[in-house]
């Protein structure tokens, strides 16, 4: 509750370039921050380094904020781009190195017969490759399509919040959403035939 | 509406298979990130005094201890010239030749 009446002095000073200020903001939303960051990279190592990355970038712009506004939505925003940006960086690097799963061999025993295709679903090695599989057709969704995959499909994020945080329309979500589904059935392909 | 129903259904699969595909995450922080943060920010300063060396000399040569350590004879002369300065007005421009 304390926190809570100093928080419009704190947002001020923030603003104002206080570094003791910007410590009391950091400690109250480092753990919000990382738990979002975290949801879109997928990976808590680079999620904390993007954190710290993040509040860097906030504190260098502290003389942009309005400390009449909400400095949990900012930050989110903030952090949203350097998750994406992180994105962008890794798959390039990913796409350098590209490790491919062989193409045909899980294809050629899903296709044909319902019954041998259940059959294969059945088979753990089966499975783990179809996860596989799925693990890299997200990976390799654009960074901006694979942001909105992680937090709506899998985090099941409303499509309200996704977009305050990304900046853009809800409209613009679900344009995204969509085409991040048909990427993603389009690479899976044969795998179940449901999809 | 049926394409909506059929896109929303295929959506919620993909959703399903995905959830079941990735790890889930632990979207608690284990460690306090403030002394990272804070390197951060050392280095960044850092960063910003080499690049800008004439902002450190400024402030090293207005830091109390460097105006502490001026002798008594050089503030003089420097009154001196401020009083010379004052007397002769003219003579500013004569001075920021020889400068």
């Amino acid at each position: 509750m304390e926190l809570l009446e100093q928080r419009p002095k704190v947002l001020a000073q923030f603003a104002a370039g206080e570094l003791e200020a910007f410590e009391t903001l950091f400690r109250q939303f480092q753990q919000e921050v990382y738990g979002w960051i975290v949801r879109i990279v997928r990976d808590p190592a680079a999620a904390e380094d993007l954190t710290v990355e993040t509040f860097w970038r906030i504190y260098r712009a502290h003389a942009r904020f309005d400390p009449d506004r909400s400095f949990g939505a900012w930050a989110r925003r903030i952090a949203s781009n350097v998750a994406i940006d992180y994105l962008k960086t890794a798959q390039a690097r990913e796409t350098q190195l590209s490790v491919s799963l062989p193409e045909e061999s899980m294809q050629a025993s899903l296709a044909g017969d319902p019954a041998r295709q259940h059959g294969a679903i059945q088979n753990p090695a089966i499975q783990r490759e179809v996860r596989e599989r799925t693990q890299l057709a997200f990976q390799q969704l654009p960074a901006k399509l694979r942001a909105v995959a992680a937090l709506a499909l899998i985090e099941e994020c409303p499509h309200s919040e996704i977009a305050e945080a990304l900046n853009i329309s809800t409209a613009a979500v679900k344009s995204r959403l969509f085409r991040a589904v048909r990427l993603l059935r389009n690479k899976l392909g044969n795998l179940d035939s449901s999809l | 509406m049926n394409e909506k129903l059929m896109n929303e259904k295929k959506e919620k699969q993909l959703a399903a298979r995905l959830q079941q595909s990735l790890t889930p995450m632990d979207r608690e922080l284990n460690r306090e990130l403030w002394p990272q943060m804070l390197r951060r920010l050392n280095i960044d300063e850092r960063e910003i005094d080499e690049r800008a060396p004439g902002r450190q000399w400024l402030a090293v040569l207005f830091s109390p201890a460097a105006l502490s350590s001026v002798p008594w004879f050089d503030w003089a002369l420097l009154a001196v010239l401020v009083v010379g300065v004052c007397i002769f007005p003219k003579s500013i421009p004569i001075w920021l030749y020889h400068l």
